[in-house]
């Protein structure tokens, strides 16, 4: 296929963007069905696009950085600076949006089932198109401020989605917690674009311009301008601290937590800084130790916090907050290919496991509601198995991937990161490593309670009438193909040697990072590397089993009393929103009262009025010069000329 | 006794004092009129030497303007002050200042004050 398709690449945003600009102004009055039928074929399009894409891209021979930038025009013009509207391919955007569009397009096909007999069933699939449209500006742009611009459009989505039944108090607090959050983020992203843009041996946002002058950046600049865009990445990528949006955030549809929340755009920022990761390679070390580091803490801390939940989709968020940690921590020890990988492997299993949940929360609605429960506790369920085979079955597959057994997709992806931050060597990497090995054990621990708690043992809800049942065929089917992929995906990456078809493909886009070898599995310490992120899991694995296989029937949570003092601290996820709560309404309140009623009243209004009233007085005073006397004005006029003559003389005189 | 450049610009230095002492000085509009016309004619007495001293004749020529500007300006003025004489019956400037500053009583100066403080 022709690489000169790639021109026409900007029609893979335009097409959602239309259609849901279509279906926002006319969903109305299209039958529900027809609506999300419209919103599907939109995606599946764009799919299909993504294939051609994909083919033209790879048409593109030799040594060439395989980069091609689509039509568009100058969106701006100031002086040399200059922004253009354009979008890119390259194989980093390709990656991404390969699996934005699938996983988009099943569960456009999944919502159709799941928001069945919603009164604003046509508006949910607008929202939807317009976020797959503005997630595809973010990974297409081919410069840092169209980037900036899906950024902030996937913000919106995000918003909009979480609040979607914004009836309940709840969700409308946690889309709006989610908003504000992240524009906290957003503030180091536009930090660092004006950094960029005032640096003089970069001086322009375009990606291959920057990779271009990449040599010519000072490693102080490339540090901060580096540590801000992670600002942005923490935000919406939900690292620790800014972490405490996505688990309210599962309050919006399952859908939506599956595709927004874990498979896609949570994944902005680990684009973001892959798409600058040729800067890492000339910051300075400390950047990318604190990129490491924030990710091993928060694959920790969230692994910890996802032990003690109860809601469903909460153990998930958590997880979620805590699979991304790992992808920062490989951006951090340089395994950049590692850290896209484990973006796409995730993305797969864990919208599988969000899927999943969501056919069980579909199927408890009905029970929930007799019994007065919370339908996402899972301390109500329990015994799905039998009555939920097909979700079970994809659930249990999506459980081994992101434990990381072989030869599930989580395995070859978690265990690529872990070994190369044992292979970068040196103390900071082994306790790196060994944390996030922590992390791992952790995993398997949550992940196995979960499975355990929703589909064995006895049913929890009691005798009813509404027994749980499977799901239709719209969400089922979705499931199944996610299922297999979260068994195949993995194999695009064995790292051996031979097969490094993935890392290559996608070495161009990170070229230029001094950093960015990959290390590879191949020998006898690749292998023992690989048993013991195996043999973690499977630890895990088992001491959950032991401990909820004889766990009591009842609401209670015995068996997890044994870990004692972190009980609480992982019911709460260690206090951190209350604490946050506490600065905000505590000496944050007074802060902004203070910049409210003494900056702004007193200094900046006092300012602009002192102004006012400087002139008004000076007014006051002046007229009092035009007396009416006319031989007063002759006066001055001639005192005036007089001191201008004697100006002009004493200037000619010098 | 040769009569030089020096000898008109003092004459014109004279004169030009003499009317703005009497622009100064004089309450009759009438007189302070005459006296800025002695200005003027000041003004063109120094014109006139200098073209000749310097051998050039813009000087000259500024002269006739002067004379111009100087015939209109006094058959506007003069006009006005007919006019006015009409209504007040006084010639002074200092009493037809009712246009100033100074004149207004207290209560309009206030008020205005107002208008301002509210802008």
């Amino acid at each position: 296929m022709s690489p000169d398709l790639l021109e026409y690449s900007y029609l893979m945003p335009a097409v959602p963007f239309v259609t849901a600009i279509f279906l926002l102004l006319f969903g109305k009055r299209l039958k529900p069905i027809v609506a999300g039928i419209i919103a599907t074929l939109a995606m599946g399009s764009t799919f299909v696009m993504w294939a051609i894409s994909f083919f033209a891209l790879r048409s593109i021979e030799g040594e060439e950085i395989r980069r091609m930038a689509s039509q568009g025009y100058t969106w701006m013009q100031i002086g040399n600076f200059s922004v253009d509207l354009r979008f890119m391919v390259d194989p980093l955007s390709i990656i991404m949006v390969g699996f934005i569009t699938f996983v988009a397009t099943l569960i456009h096909i999944y919502s159709i089932g799941y928001m069945k007999g919603d009164p604003r069933y046509s508006r949910f699939f607008a929202y939807l198109n317009l976020f797959a449209a503005s997630m595809l500006v973010l990974v297409l742009g081919e410069n840092l401020l169209v980037t900036f611009l899906g950024w902030e459009g996937v913000g919106l989505c995000s918003y909009l989605l979480i609040s979607f039944w914004f009836h309940k108090p709840s969700a409308a607090t946690a889309g709006k917690k989610a908003f504000i959050t992240n524009r906290v983020g957003d503030v180091g992203f536009l930090l660092a674009m004006f950094l960029i843009v005032v640096t003089p041996s970069l001086g322009s946002l375009s990606y291959a311009h920057i990779q271009d002058r990449i040599s010519a950046v000072p490693a102080v600049t490339a540090t901060a301008i580096i540590l801000l865009l992670f600002v942005g990445a923490m935000g919406k990528s939900a690292q620790f601290p800014l972490h405490i949006w996505l688990p309210d955030a599962m309050e919006g549809p399952t859908p939506v937590s599956a595709l927004i929340h874990a498979a896609t755009m949570v994944t902005a920022g680990v684009f973001l800084m892959l798409r600058m990761a040729p800067l890492i390679g000339v910051a300075t070390p400390a950047a990318s130790t604190t990129i490491a580091i924030v990710g091993v803490i928060t694959a920790l801390y969230a692994a910890i916090c996802a032990l003690a939940q109860n809601d469903i989709k909460r153990v998930l968020a958590y997880s979620t907050i805590s699979q991304l940690g790992f992808t920062f921590l490989a951006i951090g020890v340089g395994a950049y290919s590692g850290a896209i990988f484990h973006v796409v492997t995730h993305a797969f299993f864990k919208a599988l496991l969000f899927l999943g949940s969501g056919s069980v929360i579909h199927s408890m609605h009905k029970v929930g509601h007799e019994k007065h429960f919370d339908e996402q506790d899972m301390r109500f369920m329990g015994g799905l198995k039998k009555l939920m085979p097909i979700t079970y079955a994809t659930f249990i597959i999506g459980w081994l991937a992101i434990v990381g057994i072989f030869p599930f997709a989580g395995f070859w992806s978690k265990d690529e990161i872990l070994g190369a931050t044992y292979l970068k060597g040196g103390a900071i990497a082994y306790g790196l490593w060994a944390v996030g090995l922590l992390a791992a054990i952790l995993t398997a621990f949550y992940m196995t309670r979960q499975v355990r708690m929703v589909f064995y043992g006895k049913a929890r809800y009691g005798e009813t009438e509404n027994t749980p049942h499977e799901s239709p065929k719209t969400m089922t089917i979705p499931l199944i193909i996610l299922s297999v992929f979260a068994i195949v995906i993995g194999l695009i990456n064995i790292p051996l040697k031979s097969r490094e078809d993935f890392t290559k493909f996608l070495d161009p886009a990170i070229e230029g990072a001094e950093n960015a070898k990959i290390a590879t599995f191949d020998g006898a310490q690749g292998l023992i590397l690989a048993g013991v992120s195996l043999v973690i899991a499977i630890i895990g694995i088992v001491i959950a089993t032991i401990v909820y296989k004889t766990r009591p029937t009842d609401e209670t949570d015995e068996p997890l009393k044994a870990i004692g003092p972190l009980l609480p601290l992982s019911l709460n996820a260690f206090y951190i929103n209350s604490g946050i709560s506490k600065l905000v309404s505590g000496p944050g309140t007074k802060f902004a009262n203070w910049l409210a009623f003494t900056v702004d009243n007193k200094v900046i209004d006092g300012a602009s009025s002192g102004l006012a009233q400087g002139v008004q007085e000076s007014g006051v005073t002046i007229r009092k010069v035009q007396s009416g006397f006319v031989r007063r004005y002759v006066l001055y006029i001639s005192i005036g000329t007089f001191l201008m003559l004697i100006l002009a003389l004493w200037g000619n005189a010098q | 006794m040769t009569i030089t450049t020096t000898h008109y610009l003092v004459l014109a230095a004279i004169i030009f004092c003499i009317g703005l002492a009497g622009v100064s000085i004089r309450k009759n509009a009438l007189v302070m009129f005459m006296s800025v016309e002695l200005m003027l004619n000041a003004a063109s007495l120094t014109f006139v030497a200098y073209s000749k001293a310097l051998d050039d004749v813009a000087g000259q020529v500024s002269v006739f303007f002067i004379l111009v500007v100087a015939a209109g300006e006094v058959a506007v003025g003069l006009a006005l002050m007919v006019a006015i004489f009409k209504r007040k019956h006084k010639t002074s400037p200092d009493e037809i200042s009712n246009m100033a500053e100074a004149h207004r009583d207290k209560s309009v100066e206030g008020k205005s004050a107002g208008v301002a403080n509210v802008s």
